[in-house]
């Protein structure tokens, strides 16, 4: 593989700060629980860069676990969504300023 | 030039570029699609970088059962709800767009300071590391040295199956106050 191993590194900070700019600008929370989504993928990504580049397969046996996670998460929060969205007749993050339900 | 960098080059502006339109769509449906071609590019990169098994891992379990999760929800909750432009705090757009422009040069003086721009992966990682296939070794280092914490996240994903059983089931459960305020306005209203 010839293609130096930052560049991998450098697309995955990219799409992390995409994400992070996601989720503090959007107002939907389903879109902001995307971009949370999209910043897991870029971490998993320059895990999986650093995992080639020590030779060591840890890195991606953390992505693994990351991903197995990601999916534990999604699915809670995805509910949770449902349940304000059933509370509230709405999914704008705006509109969800109490806790009381 | 070597096939590597060709793969790299055809994919990293569309991984970019449908992370910014998933970012710029108004439409719920068509930012999911996007983040889908994201995940899709993302693992084209894995499979350049060795890792095959997290290459049909990404495409299984996000592409597939995540989104599809997604997509379901969008549905439900129906997707032809605008959001409002209206900035409840002033200048948080702007300001936040700063702040990832901001993220985004640290992380560049980080990978340059830490990894250097020109350092390549040293080679031979298919027999030195993969051997026997990707997925063996793989299996060989997560059943050697993380067998437990393999095991806690089977734990971890049964309390979430539990978790979204209890959030989710349609019982009704004792009339809240904001329920019976909002059957209030709902009767002044119809009146």
């Amino acid at each position: 593989m010839r293609t130096p191993i930052s560049y991998f590194l450098i697309v995955s900070a990219m799409l992390f700060a995409i994400g992070t700019v996601g989720v503090l600008v959007r107002r939907n929370a389903l879109i902001i629980f995307m971009s949370v989504e999209l910043q897991l993928n870029a971490v998993n990504l320059a895990l999986v860069a650093f995992s080639r580049m020590h030779e060591d397969l840890s890195g991606q046996v953390l992505a693994f676990f990351s991903m197995v996670v990601a999916a534990a998460e999604v699915v809670v929060g995805l509910a949770i969504i449902v349940n304000v969205y059933r509370r509230r007749q709405s999914v704008s993050v705006d509109d969800a300023s109490v806790l009381r339900g | 030039m070597p096939l590597d960098h060709v793969v790299f080059w055809v994919f990293a502006p569309v991984s970019v570029g449908s992370a910014i339109a998933m970012l710029l769509q108004r439409n719920a449906v068509h930012a999911a699609l996007f983040l889908i071609v994201n995940f899709f590019t993302i693992s084209v990169f894995y499979l350049v970088l060795g890792a095959s098994f997290l290459f049909a891992v990404q495409i299984i379990v996000y592409a597939g059962a995540i989104m599809v999760l997604f997509l379901f929800v969008i549905m439900l909750l129906g997707v032809d709800r605008h959001e409002s432009l209206v900035e409840r705090l002033r200048g948080q757009r702007t300001l936040a767009i700063a702040l990832g422009v901001a993220i985004a040069l640290e992380l560049f003086l980080a990978i340059r300071a830490g990894v250097g721009f020109a350092t390549k992966a040293p080679p031979g990682f298919d027999e030195a590391v993969n051997r026997g296939g990707n997925a063996a070794a793989l299996a060989r280092v997560l059943f050697r040295d993380y067998f437990f914490p393999f095991e806690v996240t089977s734990i971890l994903l049964i309390v979430a199956a539990v978790a979204v059983v209890v959030l989710a089931s349609r019982r009704r459960r004792a009339i809240t106050r904001a329920g019976s305020e909002a059957a209030a306005a709902g009767a002044e209203e119809a009146a």
